[in-house]
């Protein structure tokens, strides 16, 4: 479409422009420095969304690098390119990330949780690597509330329509709700995509002359300003900002992954990126910097999708679906044949220059005239270190007695819980929202008739697997940052390992409220520190992953949420273990520590209504031991399932581990501990396993050597459940509890 | 007879990769992709329309890319007796073209729907199911669709009966046919039809998704062993 712009409105901008744009003060005077003049509009624009948090990572980035990076299977340095990406053996290379579509969602929920799932997988196809899985993370509010279930039924309708399309399994995630969340939830995608290790594409733009190509989709008015809109609260003034939201097409999508992966084979590529978070000005300017070069490009020349396109809003636009890249000179030709067969747009719109200084042309006029890395993270963005101070609610937290809530005082008191944790929408059943998804396509997912607390997807033609697992209990988080996010990278590494697995490496999605506020920014600390201290112990280094804050309304910031990403691996495939009991008469086993605890638990949270609490037990080194015992027992085949006890406690456990197969169980409680800490207590480092009598023995065996306690349940039996000698009635009658929660209130 | 399987990739279809690994490396069979801009079937003798969201599904599923040129082929392909199959939104493709009767709707719910169901065979008469084993009453398929509800008029249905086009139908995993056991609200629960030839045929299960031990399901590979069998059992 021919832009008819006559007229270009770009005037000189000044510092009020400036805070329109979400800039502040300084941040305008330190652009005037770095250019030696004052900016016009158009380069004021590419600063702002450069520099919003979103892109520039500016508050966060001093702690960020504070995180463990460094492994021996890392290919790629966190921040480095479009995401980790990890050495996995037989010359294959895994390429995986997490990320967030929070306030896109919070407005629009289809279209903003279908563009995250776009995202997301652009940034992994677009180093070259074909996706394979696909995972989320969803937080919303109280799912009885009707803007709740419009919001639940708009993002799982959005990331299904995307992912199906697109025709990559999505093979797992989890769903927390929580008030926290009414206003601002929580949308988290993650894709994992498997390469050639020798035929990887970096974010980079180099040599002299190589001309640079938009290819893809036209280019509309879409998602301007989305990353500014990304870097502030959600108020009601919010669907002001619906412009901001992009829309997405996953056919085109489709087309423009195979037709991707189909010109990197042609070797003609010098790098490449995906157009996310401000489009065309974000690629230019970080491959630019990244290759230590420069650009001319001819915004006339981008095709777009409307006339009457500023050039700002050509730079600016977050239309979906597009990517730059770099190709060698002389070899244009072999890259527009591809695009071509895909019938996807493929247009030289600029070259690469020596000198690194970006130069945008409209119609020959020079509209934009910026030094390549003054734009980009490591370059000329500004980092700031934020205070911050322990927030007022943690002394309360730490505070609580537990032995003053009173315990479980009969069995029919004992079933009303187990009936309402069961039925409770954190913990009941998900199958409302992951039948929605196709999470067979591709038929690699391990998981689908084989279930296990990991998701585990096969790599065709070798002799492994991968074990991907999303995990981050926001309430732990909210009880105690640091101890919380240990926690979850601990929840993520022990489902890898009861899984067959063994953990690798970690990306993060950190969910939290206003920087700005200290509270706020003191958990994000403890979240950092935590993360750290749990990654170095497991050995799973952080490749990457995004920030978002500013999650938070007019009633206050969500429940910190540093969703962690594990990737692990089965070596061999063979030692995939499920989480469900497999024969009747096989031990029941408890291996860790029994202790006496509710602390952050849904029972005491949603069932005594206890608000303040401190994280459940937990201690990383007994936690690292558990996981070399269950290690041994998987590898040396003793146990038949292994399930972790997270939400819910030991009876939800439990029940997970017998529905599968509709078998029952049979258990009893030591004497001196609570029966409410036994059964519903969240307390860490705790797995159930189940195995053959024979087995015992050599169970104990292991135990002992790793001095990890263990402790023989009961046993697995015909159908029923009976606790303490109490019968609790048919598996079919919990398993239909555990079923109904989901379709009760979205149906 | 030489088997020769051809997968039409049409942009956006996305479970050819599935249905070529699936003949290739479990089934040992000759498959080769076939582009949909061609007009030329590369001498398969088998061919199949794969899952997916053929033009993004657009419009309607299965609407644009029956007018895709492969087509032209694939339809000359049926009308001379070659064998056709049409899996998920290769049935909806089949159904667009007329090249088997009924439509496929919307699920009753309106949601789309990916889980494992369990199909059972109407008939032993054609080519894809007079191999399967006649003592397993159900077969762990799995489905994955938004528009798989399957209907027809009265006119249709008595034909389709009359003449043994039903070929698959959604049932419990014992073999029986009721309504619970009906993921899509779909007409007899009928899961796949055939034309009434015989040599064209549609499902929504997906059976190359149920074939391969690594999955711990291989249901779906009696589907594709009674095909190729009735194929050489019909070259003698």
């Amino acid at each position: 479409m021919q832009n008819a712009i006559q007229k270009i409105k770009n005037p000189l901008t000044d510092k009020n422009i400036a805070k329109q744009l979400g800039l502040l003060e300084e941040e305008f005077d330190r652009i005037v420095d770095i250019l030696g003049r004052i900016p016009n509009f158009t380069e004021l624009s590419m600063f702002a969304a450069m520099w919003s948090e979103h892109c520039s990572y500016k508050n966060s980035l001093y702690w960020l690098k504070q995180l463990p990076k460094e492994g021996k299977h890392l290919l790629a340095k966190a921040g480095e390119e479009n995401a980790g990406l990890v050495d996995i053996g037989d010359n294959l290379a895994c390429a995986f990330k997490i990320e967030s579509h929070n306030h896109p969602s919070a407005i629009e929920p289809y279209q903003g949780a279908a563009t995250g799932v776009g995202g997301i997988n652009r940034d992994i196809f677009t180093m070259g690597a074909r996706p394979i899985a696909q995972m989320n993370s969803l937080r919303f509010g109280n799912i009885a509330d009707k803007k709740t279930q419009w919001l639940i039924k708009g993002v799982v309708k959005g990331i299904g329509d995307y992912g199906n399309a697109f025709g990559v399994p999505t093979v797992g995630g989890e769903v927390f709700f929580d008030e926290s969340f009414s206003t601002n939830p929580l949308v988290n995608a993650m894709s994992v995509g498997i390469v050639d290790k020798n035929k990887t594409v970096k974010a980079i733009a180099e040599g002299e002359g190589n001309p640079v190509f938009i290819v893809g989709s036209s280019t509309g008015k879409d998602g301007i300003h989305g990353a500014a809109f990304a870097s502030k609260d959600i108020t009601q003034n919010s669907v002001d900002d619906l412009p901001a939201v992009q829309v997405g097409d996953p056919f085109q999508e489709k087309l423009l992954l195979e037709a991707t992966l189909e010109v990197i084979e042609t070797g003609a590529v010098v790098g490449m990126q995906d157009m996310g978070a401000a489009g065309i000005t974000c690629s230019t300017s970080e491959m630019s910097a990244k290759g230590n070069h420069g650009m001319i490009i001819w915004l006339d020349k981008v095709p777009l999708r409307q006339v009457d396109m500023q050039p700002f809003e050509i730079l600016l636009s977050e239309s979906q679906e597009r990517m730059l890249v770099v190709v060698k000179k002389g070899r244009e030709e072999e890259i527009k044949k591809v695009f071509e067969k895909w019938d996807l747009n493929c247009v030289q719109i600029g070259v690469v220059t020596k000198e690194p200084v970006l130069r945008y042309y409209f119609y020959d006029e020079l509209v934009a005239e910026i030094p390549s890395d003054a734009l980009v993270v490591g370059g000329g963005a500004p980092v700031y270190i934020r205070e911050y101070k322990e927030a007022e609610y943690y002394a309360k937290n730490k505070s609580l007695d537990q032995f003053k809530v009173p315990d479980i005082k009969d069995t029919d008191e004992f079933e009303k819980v187990a009936q309402h944790l069961l039925a409770h929408p954190n913990i009941a059943s998900k199958h409302w929202v992951y039948e929605q998804y196709d999470s067979m396509v591709r038929i690699n997912n391990m998981s689908t008739n084989y279930p296990s607390d990991a998701s585990i997807v096969n790599i065709h033609n070798t002799s492994k697997a991968l074990a991907i697992s999303v995990d981050c209990n926001s309430r732990y988080v909210y009880a105690d940052p640091e101890i919380g996010t240990a926690i979850a990278v601990s929840e993520a590494a022990r489902n890898i390992v009861c899984s067959g697995g063994i953990p690798v490496a970690i990306t993060n999605c950190l969910n939290f409220g206003n920087p700005y506020n200290p509270e706020v920014y003191w958990q994000f600390v403890g979240a950092i520190k935590g993360m750290s201290a749990a990654c170095k112990k497991f050995d799973t280094p952080v490749t990457g992953g995004n920030v978002s804050f500013y999650n938070q309304s007019e009633s206050g910031p969500v429940f910190p949420t540093p969703t962690i990403g594990m990737l692990g691996i089965l070596e061999d495939k063979k030692l995939q273990t499920s989480l469900a009991f497999q024969q009747i008469g096989d031990s029941i086993v408890l291996v860790g520590k029994v202790v006496d605890d509710i602390a952050a638990s849904e029972y005491l949270y949603s069932y005594r209504n206890v608000k303040h609490f401190p994280a459940p037990y937990f201690n990383l080194d007994e936690e690292y031991n558990l996981h070399q015992v269950i290690k041994e027992l998987i590898r040396n085949s003793i146990i038949k399932s292994a399930h972790d006890i997270s939400d819910g406690g030991l009876f939800t456990t439990l029940c997970e581990s017998a529905f599968p197969n509709k078998l029952g169980f049979e258990v009893n409680k030591p004497v001196d501990i609570r029966t409410d800490a036994f059964y519903f207590g969240e307390a860490q480092g705790r797995v159930v396993v189940s195995v053959n009598k024979d087995k015992l023995e050599a169970l104990k065996q292991i135990c002992q050597k790793l001095n990890i306690p263990y402790l023989i349940l009961g046993k697995v039996i015909e159908k029923s459940i009976i606790i303490d000698e109490k019968e609790y009635g048919n598996i079919d009658k919990w398993l239909h509890i555990y079923n109904s929660t989901f379709n009760k209130y979205l149906d | 007879m030489s088997i020769k399987f051809g997968v039409v990739v049409f942009p956006g279809s996305n479970c050819d990769d599935d249905a070529v690994y699936v003949l290739s490396k479990k089934l040992n069979q000759k498959v080769v992709k076939l582009w949909h801009k061609q007009s030329d079937l590369e001498n398969c003798t088998h061919i199949i329309l794969p899952g997916g969201f053929s033009y993004g599904d657009y419009l309607r599923s299965g609407a644009i890319a029956r007018f895709s040129p492969i087509m032209n082929a694939v339809i000359d392909h049926a009308q001379k007796g070659g064998f056709v199959l049409g899996i998920c939104n290769g049935f909806q493709i089949l159904c667009e073209a007329q090249l088997v009767p009924g439509v496929l709707l919307h699920n009753t719910n309106r949601k789309f729907i990916c889980k494992n169901v369990y199909i059972t065979p109407s008939n032993y008469s054609t080519a894809i199911t007079q191999h399967l084993p006649k003592n397993k009453k159900a077969f762990k398929i799995p489905i994955a669709h938004g528009e798989g509800n399957y209907y027809i008029d009265n006119d249709g249905l008595k034909k389709l009966q009359d003449n043994d086009q039903i070929i698959f139908q959604y049932c419990d995993e014992n073999g029986l046919i009721s309504e619970s056991s009906n993921p899509n609200g779909s007409l007899l629960n009928i899961a796949g039809v055939c034309n009434k030839e015989k040599n064209v045929f549609g499902m929504m299960p997906h059976p190359e998704r149920a074939a391969d031990e690594e999955l711990r399901n291989t249901d779906g590979l009696y589907v594709f062993q009674s095909i190729i069998e009735s194929a050489l059992v019909n070259a003698f």
